[in-house]
């Protein structure tokens, strides 16, 4: 085991490869109620051919220490599955399976995860036929017995302007028992695309990870290329990734409390968000030209200055726009109706954020302190972030903590716009070095965004990870659904709003 | 009740008044690209040599941008001489992949549907949208044309709950393997005559995925297009103005 920092980069060799079972015995030792599960992944080797070397890497977060322990060890055809143990693994553990026919033994709920064919070797952890591209959605769903129980199904494609999944309930009467969610549909192999890169393409599909989270991603591949060639940018590329981040916040904090409101029929703050969203997203199009800041953050800092101009001209429409957003969301909090539709519906103990893994605001409306910007700050950031938690653990208090958040992220885009200075806004990358592996966290708009870069003899991509907070977060979803009525499925729903491409790759 | 009127008073109309006037886009906004012939050399060999979709190639000698490919790159590196450029130009909307290819100043947009289908369509057109491996930047910004600034529903147009009800279909992404089925059966269930709009250089041509063995590259071979929206992600005024032009709305 070997620690680590947020965004730093170290030589493989210095993490210790050891056996299956030393790796328990170290897992044992780190874990606590804190720690965090931020990635498991078998680190392959395409060149070869069977599956009879696989590296297991994992890598744990430790709020205690504010750093990353990370683990390396062989990793055999099937092994006891750590899930049992530690269910913050469950996930990763399926995918595992998916990718590369490991069997993890006593899995309580192994199922594909975006039901595609094994990425080497001819195993299928569920025996399908490894020539064939499995039929997606294909699996077996838990179900509930009984005379009055009936089940329904939604999806893949929905009702509105959205991405496809697939939903099943179990239900008793108006109350759901159970909820499956059966994602894939939105699988692009975008994984399997950065093997050997950076390519050409990189950074667009970076930027379109999760469509809604472009600075987001592209932040933390950005910091990855830079940990990797060792460099670091300058101050005011920071401050300009910082406020990309925040704008991309601000936009999707306003846009889902309006789309609450309008799953409660409380139609002003509802028709005031969906317009106030589009003004963020138009303030990051001042920046760069693009609603969703395509292009604003690149490896080395940014492609975008801010003269004097900008910056008077963005602070005046922050204050306009921090006026309505204010106005709108009193509205909404203040609205007796509307309050006693969000308090007590779909509650989630913390216990359960906890051995979930719930990241961002699902997390933290569990009282759970799940910042990584607070947990886990890398070596160049200064800045200190107030913990701001709910306690209920329910759509009420989901909406709370983005209302705190975007009290907090308008604060942050103000002081950083005032405190931007002409300077250099991109430094020339070196070439990544070989045989490293770097990682990044950053927390975007709906939680702990994780990277993990590992490369070859040439300082090509061996292997990257991506892991988006949706990843962790629709479990948490489907478990807000218990014994509550189907007809509050939109109103948890959006209460979430994930990623269906973030978590489908 | 005197909270939110006193709200909306303060908060105004604020429905914009496109198509009549121009929208107002940021100046840093990527629209129409430009080639500048004066720079732009016959036999020059690196024609789009670093474009991560090859969006640029050298047609006859001259050089040509897929629309349907580009993705607007902030930092487009297709020319390395600095001939290419994006002007303000935010209209984009084409009816065939072939006028998608940009080689002179002028894109052909999109006009309006043929007569038949324009009786039946041009003062109410219902839309079913699929998103089929779009990474929810197309879908968002398709979405917000429902908001009250843009207010879709002005225009006769609006976006429905089943393909029974619909009129066409707004197709965004890639088309992932494992979402063909769907959005043919989606297709199939939506009763003809129907339109198919594909929106985003997803969607024309698979976008930043194309060739991804995980993806089809679009609808270009699935489906037959009435109308190509290009960007990575189009602007809604983008999208707008060629529902509007397919609608005889505006020319």
């Amino acid at each position: 085991m070997k620690r680590i920092r947020n965004n730093e980069a170290i030589p493989i060799a210095d993490i210790p490869k050891t056996s299956f079972a030393s790796f328990l015995d170290q897992l044992e030792e780190v874990l606590d109620d804190s720690s965090e599960v931020l990635a498991c992944f078998v680190a392959n080797k395409p060149a070869k051919t069977g599956n009879e070397d696989l590296e297991l890497l994992t890598l744990i977060g430790c709020p205690a220490t504010n750093d990353i322990a990370v683990f390396r060890c062989d990793l055999a055809s099937s092994y006891p599955a750590l899930t049992c143990r530690w269910p913050q693994f469950h996930l990763f553990e399926r995918e595992i399976a998916e990718q590369f026919g490991v069997t993890p033994e006593g899995h309580p709920w192994l199922k594909p995860v975006r039901f595609h064919q094994v990425w080497q070797g001819s195993r299928d952890a569920w025996g399908r036929n490894v020539q064939q591209h499995p039929l997606v959605g294909d699996m077996e769903y838990f179900q509930v017995a009984g005379d009055e129980i009936h089940e329904v199904g939604v999806g893949p494609v929905h009702a509105g302007i959205i991405e496809p999944g697939h939903f099943r309930f179990q239900c008793f009467g108006e109350i759901v028992l159970h909820l499956e969610i059966s994602l894939g549909y939105q699988h692009r192999g975008a994984e399997q695309l950065l093997s050997g890169g950076p390519h050409a393409a990189t950074a667009c599909q970076m930027e379109t990870l999760a469509g809604d989270t472009s600075v987001g991603h592209m932040s933390a591949y950005s910091q990855i290329l830079e940990s990797l060639s060792g460099q670091q940018i300058n101050r005011n590329a920071r401050a300009l990734r910082v406020i990309g981040l925040e704008l991309e916040r601000l936009a999707n904090h306003v846009g889902d409390i309006g789309a609450l409101a309008g799953d409660v029929g409380f139609l002003p703050t509802a028709s005031f968000c969906g317009r106030i969203r589009g003004d963020y997203l138009n303030m990051t199009a001042h920046l760069c030209g693009s609603r969703f800041g395509r292009g604003l953050v690149r490896p080395g800092g940014t492609l975008f200055a801010v003269d004097e101009a900008l910056q008077t001209k963005l602070l005046d429409v922050i204050n306009q726009t921090t006026k309505d957003t204010l106005g709108a969301l009193n509205l909404f909090f203040t609205a007796p109706s509307v309050l006693s539709r969000l308090e007590g519906t779909g509650a989630i103990t913390r216990d359960n954020a906890r051995d979930l893994g719930l990241t961002g605001v699902a997390g933290r409306a569990c009282g759970l302190d799940t910042d990584s910007r607070r947990l886990y700050p890398s070596l160049a950031s200064t800045a200190e972030h107030p913990l701001l938690c709910g306690e209920t653990g329910d759509v009420f208090a989901r909406a709370h903590v983005r209302r705190l958040e975007i009290d907090a992220a308008t604060a942050i885009v103000r002081k950083k716009l005032a405190g931007l200075t002409s300077g250099p806004l991109k430094e020339n990358v070196n070439p990544p070095r070989p045989e490293m592996l770097a990682v990044s966290l950053v927390e975007g708009w709906r939680g702990r965004i994780t990277h993990v870069a590992l490369t070859d003899g040439q300082g090509k991509f061996n292997r990257y990870k991506v892991v988006d907070p949706s990843f962790f977060n629709w479990s948490g979803l489907a478990m807000s659904l218990r014994n509550q009525q189907i007809s509050d499925f939109p109103l948890c729903n959006k209460s979430f709003n994930l990623s269906y491409c973030g978590f489908d790759l | 009740m005197l909270s939110i009127v006193r709200e909306r008073l303060r908060q105004g109309y604020r429905t914009s008044s496109f198509p009549k006037t121009e929208p107002v886009l940021s100046e840093r906004f990527r629209g129409l690209p430009h080639i500048d012939r004066s720079i732009c050399q016959e036999k020059c060999p690196d024609c789009g040599l670093n474009c991560p979709t090859e969006a640029v190639s050298r047609q006859g000698g001259k050089a040509v941008i897929d629309l349907g490919r580009c993705l607007f790159c902030a930092d487009c590196s297709a020319c390395s001489h600095g001939a290419l450029s994006f002007t303000q130009d935010y209209r984009l909307a084409v009816q065939t992949r072939q006028d998608l290819l940009l080689s002179g100043e002028i894109l052909t947009l999109a006009k309006a549907l043929e007569k038949e289908m324009l009786a039946l369509f041009g003062r109410s057109l219902k839309l079913r949208q699929v998103s089929a491996a779009g990474c929810n930047a197309c879908e968002a910004d398709t979405n917000v044309l429902g908001t009250l600034v843009f207010d879709l529903g002005r225009f006769g147009v609006q976006f429905v709950a089943s393909p029974r009800h619909a009129d066409g279909m707004l197709v965004t992404g890639p088309v992932s393997e494992n979402m063909h089925a769907a959005l043919m059966s989606t297709w199939a269930a939506i009763p003809s005559p129907k339109l198919v709009i594909a929106a985003g250089a997803c969607a024309i041509s698979g976008g930043p995925y194309r060739n991804s063995p995980k993806v089809h590259n679009g609808i270009e071979d699935l489906l037959p297009i009435d109308l190509y929206i290009p960007g990575c992600p189009p602007h809604p005024y983008t999208i707008l103005d060629g529902l509007l032009r397919l609608l005889n709305k505006r020319k």
